[in-house]
């Protein structure tokens, strides 16, 4: 348990410090957010869907959650490069132990990062229908941040280089932000679209977020729960499968 | 201490090792020297768990690292060929995290932990973020890391490779001290003959994934005719320049460090 709670504490303490990329990375939120937040605000209206600033904020909260757990595993690459991994593997420690914690502190930071785009989104005037329930938005984030924390773990486990990360992000992280449902409402949409939308684990998890805090939702939020749970869990075992066979 | 038997670790078509034996006693300092790509870092990475060795078999302290891991692993320290410290995280942070893996318990940690930051000259700067040491005080740092669990068994490959004679001095002497004080087998490999003829009690030469011949300095000086440990190298091994081809690791290094500004 001490290892896992170690391996935790330092990726949180090396969020902390990195103040600079904090910062950084809170800019392409609020660009989606304030740009398309209010420049398709005037569309989404006539469309006769209410207000597009209320329903992409759950929307951009959720990328932020998800790149950063995506990237918190996919961060293995560098630990592998300036050499950490290998002060881990050679530990008398379970592999499995360091693979929680470090997915565990990813999906931390993540959520931090998270609440502080929610922030952010609040005293840009985001309301939530109800404050009472609000809180439950954190489960969808926890959810949302686990899932994305084991695949890139997952990931970041096979990676060797650079051109290797470029291709993940190109081809699987920026997929899986567009066909989500961020930005765009998942209902009524062309068949094969719609189709893939349905097997985008994130979908689910935005789906939840809108559930609880605008009461929007095609799937619903009990579905959205067990989905996210299955897939997480399934991707856990797969992240953890693929850590305990890293060679150096 | 280490006991190893017709060892060969084979990727694919080519033999990194083959077919290697040597033992190393307790308390001893034992020099593995060779060419690039002579297969002792794949020596090492078999001897500490890190690559399955493809026959043959290791014993260190009497147990099989392959089979009996983490106690194997509690046994032994290690300080890599190329660094392995977290750089956002300070000198004592680096040591506390070590000491948790290795289940060293809290107050033996914190005390040790002052003992060796002091032994290496770096408690001064202990709150400071590895990232802002110089590659002297890194090495240093990672070699009082691999002494924080009291191993009985320390390897070192490369250890003084891009240092300072003053750091590789003032290193070797602590090694020395450490193996004298606390009776730790070293195990290690250099490119610097002086060094391996000044520390090591006795030398391995391996070439091409063979262990071409082993002993005393004095006897391999004697068994070949020369003067120097460097002469007897060369006689050993031959003059021809190995060329590794540069890994994808190397690779990424490069490029972090362009994009890092050279800072880590």
């Amino acid at each position: 348990m001490s290892a896992i709670y170690i391996l935790w504490l330092r990726e949180l303490k090396r969020y902390v410090r990195s103040r600079a990329q904090i910062v950084a990375s809170l800019g392409q939120p609020l660009l989606y957010l304030l740009v398309l937040g209010f420049g398709l605000g005037p569309v989404f209206q006539r469309a006769g869907h209410g207000s597009y600033f209320q329903f992409v904020a759950p929307g951009v909260i959720s990328m932020t959650v998800l790149f950063s757990s995506i990237f918190s595993g996919i961060g293995l690459l560098w630990d592998r490069q300036f050499g950490f991994l290998k002060e881990t593997l050679v530990a008398p420690v379970p592999r499995l132990q360091i693979m929680i914690g470090r997915t565990l502190g990813g999906a931390t930071v993540a959520v931090i990062q998270g609440l502080l785009v929610v922030a952010v989104c609040v005293i840009a005037g985001f309301r939530p229908v109800s404050m009472t329930v609000a809180p439950f938005a954190l489960v969808f984030m926890v959810l949302i941040a686990i899932v994305f924390a084991a695949l890139g773990v997952a990931i970041g486990s096979g990676l060797q280089d650079m051109q290797g990360f470029q291709l993940i992000m190109n081809f699987l992280v920026m997929p899986i932000f567009f066909l989500s449902g961020a930005l765009f409402p998942l209902d009524g949409l062309p068949k094969a679209l719609g189709f893939i939308t349905k097997l985008d684990p994130l979908s689910y998890g935005i789906d939840g977020m809108r559930a609880v805090l605008i009461r929007e939702a095609v799937f619903g939020s009990h579905v959205d729960l067990v989905v996210l749970a299955i897939v997480g869990a399934i991707l856990l075992v797969i992240g953890a499968y693929r850590f305990s066979k890293i060679e150096i | 201490m280490i006991r190893v038997r017709n060892l060969v670790k084979s990727f694919g078509s080519f033999t990194a090792v083959n077919d290697v034996s040597f033992d190393v006693e307790r308390g001893e300092i034992f020099a593995f020297l060779g060419p690039n790509g002579a297969g002792k870092t794949t020596t090492i990475k078999m001897l500490t768990t890190l690559l399955a060795p493809t026959s043959g078999s290791i014993e260190l302290d009497g147990l099989d690292p392959q089979k009996r891991q983490n106690e194997a692993r509690r046994r032994f320290g290690i300080v890599f060929q190329d660094p392995s410290l977290d750089g956002d995280l300070t000198a004592w942070e680096n040591m506390e995290v070590h000491g948790v893996l290795y289940h060293v318990s809290h107050r033996h940690r914190r005390e040790r932990i002052e003992e060796l930051l002091n032994l290496f000259e770096l408690w001064e700067r202990r709150n400071e973020l590895v990232k802002t040491f110089s590659g002297g005080m890194k090495r240093r740092l990672e070699i009082a890391r691999g002494f924080l669990h009291t191993p009985r068994i320390l390897f070192l490959d490369e250890p003084t490779l891009g240092l300072d004679p003053q750091s590789r001095n003032q290193l070797w002497n602590h090694v020395k001290k450490v193996n004298e004080t606390e009776k730790v087998t070293v195990f290690l490999t250099t490119h610097y003959m002086e060094e391996a003829d000044r520390v090591a009690h006795r030398i391995g030469v391996m070439d091409h994934g063979k262990l071409v011949t082993q002993g005393t300095p004095q006897q391999i000086k004697e068994q070949t005719g020369t003067q120097t440990l460097e002469e007897a190298f060369l006689a050993l091994t031959g003059t021809t320049i190995r060329d590794e081809s540069a890994s994808s690791v190397d690779q990424l290094r490069q490029f972090a460090r362009m994009w890092s500004g050279g800072k880590r």
